[in-house]
């Protein structure tokens, strides 16, 4: 693993600092990202997901430890240069559009940062490029769906060139094929440039895609490893609120019905693999 | 009804003035607008409306679409014709209905105020029906940058007004929803006397108010994110481009208005 880009220190933060009685949105946790991984934050609603995000980005600040992102320490000097190396995209897709088309969009990032006309044009066809929506350079927001809207928003962090871009509940509020389209284009854009990638999500199956997972609960980091390794306690996630995806679930229910399954079918695609080779050699 | 309103609706296309740069733009309107008040008598408003008529010309613009569009416009006007006939005295009496007297000078005054009034708004409309809004606002930010000396915050106007053309639209659709949403609820907007109507609005408004500032934080949360610290240090991705016809068109407005000065008595 090369350097660390992203890393939380023994980080706590409360909302109500004056108050002892109101538990900590999060509490003492620690954890880093690598430099080209992609880790997946997953944990129930309440679970201190979103508050992770804003004190990843400094818009909020911990009561107790430290945040360090790009080799430096987050705080209200460095916090203009850490932002211009991270890409964010949030929940809803209609709110973090803030340009009339989607070339305005995708260039506001570079506007704001100072970046010469010229290498704005050539930036923003690239970024458009690369989630595929190099078409619709002057389509108005209204006009595109859910998904496309997303692409956009991820395009308008790329043309930043980011080092680190995280993904605060990106897919949640869209409908299935807008989801698919979102992560496909992440999963692509990982393959091309190697990109760092943090989701925030409740969404299992995108966390499957994931190297390494981190399961927040209740402000405490509840579990770490393998999409694998995390997936396997599926008793212990449940628990937590959070829904196994669909071909975990269907696994861990043929093994209690006495189908002898390895246990490590992760995706829809490995399950019927596994199946039909068992059923082949019954 | 709303469909055929052409007020502040921007139609796309490729003419002369289509092209030409939006302060340009801007300036000729408001310099147009001052101009209209030399006309005074029959030359100067005859040329007054065929300089108009020209514009729309050049626009593409069919004037049939426009004068459809200005409907609403076109009873203020008729309004104001009668209020001028009726009560302007002067000159000759040309006939009396009842108590009202209409003289020679109401009939004139009606005529000229009309046309005045006809070529400011065929020139308004021309303007916002060829420039679409983030090109208006653009214009708008450039002309007002010598304001920003006497600390007027130009840059964050202009944002502020991009920004809202770009959430209409949005707003409309929830609009939409929460009718939709109400009224499978069982309210009813459409009908009864004009005070439950108006009641009826506000379990409407409330939601689009309280959905209207949640989306607020998030936009400027994501602006934040995304770097952005007021106009200071900013490079804008919108360039505008003075070419000769912006120029000449300026010109031509001068010439006009010499021309107008020249015949006026």
């Amino acid at each position: 693993m090369k350097g660390s880009i992203l890393s939380f220190e023994q980080v706590t933060f409360t909302y109500v600092p004056e108050d002892e009685a109101v538990k900590p949105a999060v509490s003492d946790l620690s954890f880093s990202i690598g430099e080209g991984e992609w880790v997946a934050l997953v944990g129930h609603n309440g679970s201190g997901k979103s508050t992770i995000a804003k004190l990843m980005n400094g818009l909020l600040f911990p009561q107790q430890g430290t945040v360090q992102a790009m080799g430096l320490k987050m705080s209200e000097e460095s916090l203009w240069n850490i932002r211009s190396q991270m890409g964010m995209v949030f929940q809803n897709p209609d709110n973090q559009f803030v340009g009339a088309t989607v070339q305005d969009d995708v260039a506001f990032a570079l506007e704001n940062n100072g970046v010469p006309h010229e290498e704005m044009v050539v930036r923003v066809r690239e970024s458009l490029q690369q989630v595929k929506m190099a078409d619709y350079l002057d389509h108005e927001p209204h006009h595109l769906s859910g998904g496309q809207k997303q692409r956009v928003a991820i395009a308008g962090a790329l043309a930043l060139r980011p080092r680190l871009l995280i993904l605060d509940e990106a897919t949640s509020m869209l409908d299935p094929q807008g989801r698919r389209e979102v992560i496909e284009t992440i999963r692509e854009l990982r393959e091309a440039t190697g990109l760092t990638v943090l989701s925030i999500t409740h969404d299992l199956e995108e966390a499957a895609l994931a190297d390494r997972v981190l399961v927040m609960n209740a402000g405490h980091k509840q579990m770490e490893g393998t999409p694998d390794e995390v997936f396997s306690s599926g008793e212990e996630l449940t628990e937590m609120g959070l829904d196994l995806p669909f071909a975990m679930r269907m696994a861990g229910l043929l093994k209690q019905a006495g189908v002898p399954m390895t246990g490590e079918s992760m995706t829809e695609h490995e399950l019927v693999e596994e199946l039909w080779t068992y059923y082949s050699s019954k | 009804m709303m469909e055929k309103m052409i007020f502040g609706r921007f139609i796309p296309g490729d003419s002369i003035v289509h092209r030409l740069d939006p302060r340009a733009k801007i300036l000729f309107v408001f310099l147009f607008i001052a101009i209209v008040f030399i006309a005074n008598n029959a030359i100067t408003y005859a040329i007054l409306l065929g300089f108009t008529l020209l514009a729309v010309f050049l626009s593409k613009i069919r004037l049939y679409f426009l004068i459809n569009g200005l409907k609403p416009v076109f009873i203020l006007m008729a309004f104001t014709f009668f209020l001028h006939l009726f009560f302007t005295e002067g000159g000759a009496l040309l006939f009396s209905v009842g108590f009202v007297d209409v003289y020679e000078e109401g009939l004139r005054q009606g005529i000229f105020i009309s046309i005045r009034f006809l070529v400011l708004v065929f020139m308004t409309s021309i303007l916002t029906l060829t420039t679409s809004p983030i090109s208006i606002t653009d214009g708008i930010e450039v002309l007002l940058g010598p304001f920003k000396r006497i600390k007027l915050p130009v840059h964050e106007l202009a944002l502020m007004m991009s920004i809202s053309l770009r959430f209409i639209p949005t707003l409309m659709d929830e609009t939409g929803k929460i009718l939709k949403a109400q009224m499978a609820r069982g309210s009813d907007i459409g009908s009864g006397p004009i005070k439950e109507r108006v009641k009826a609005v506000v379990p409407l408004l409330i939601p689009l108010f309280v959905s209207a500032f949640k989306r607020a934080e998030d936009l400027a949360t994501a602006m934040e994110v995304r770097g952005y610290r007021g106009g200071e240090g900013r490079t804008r991705y919108r360039q505008l481009n003075w070419r000769f016809m912006d120029t000449l068109s300026l010109l031509l407005l001068v010439g006009f208005a010499g021309l107008l000065w020249y015949f006026r008595s």
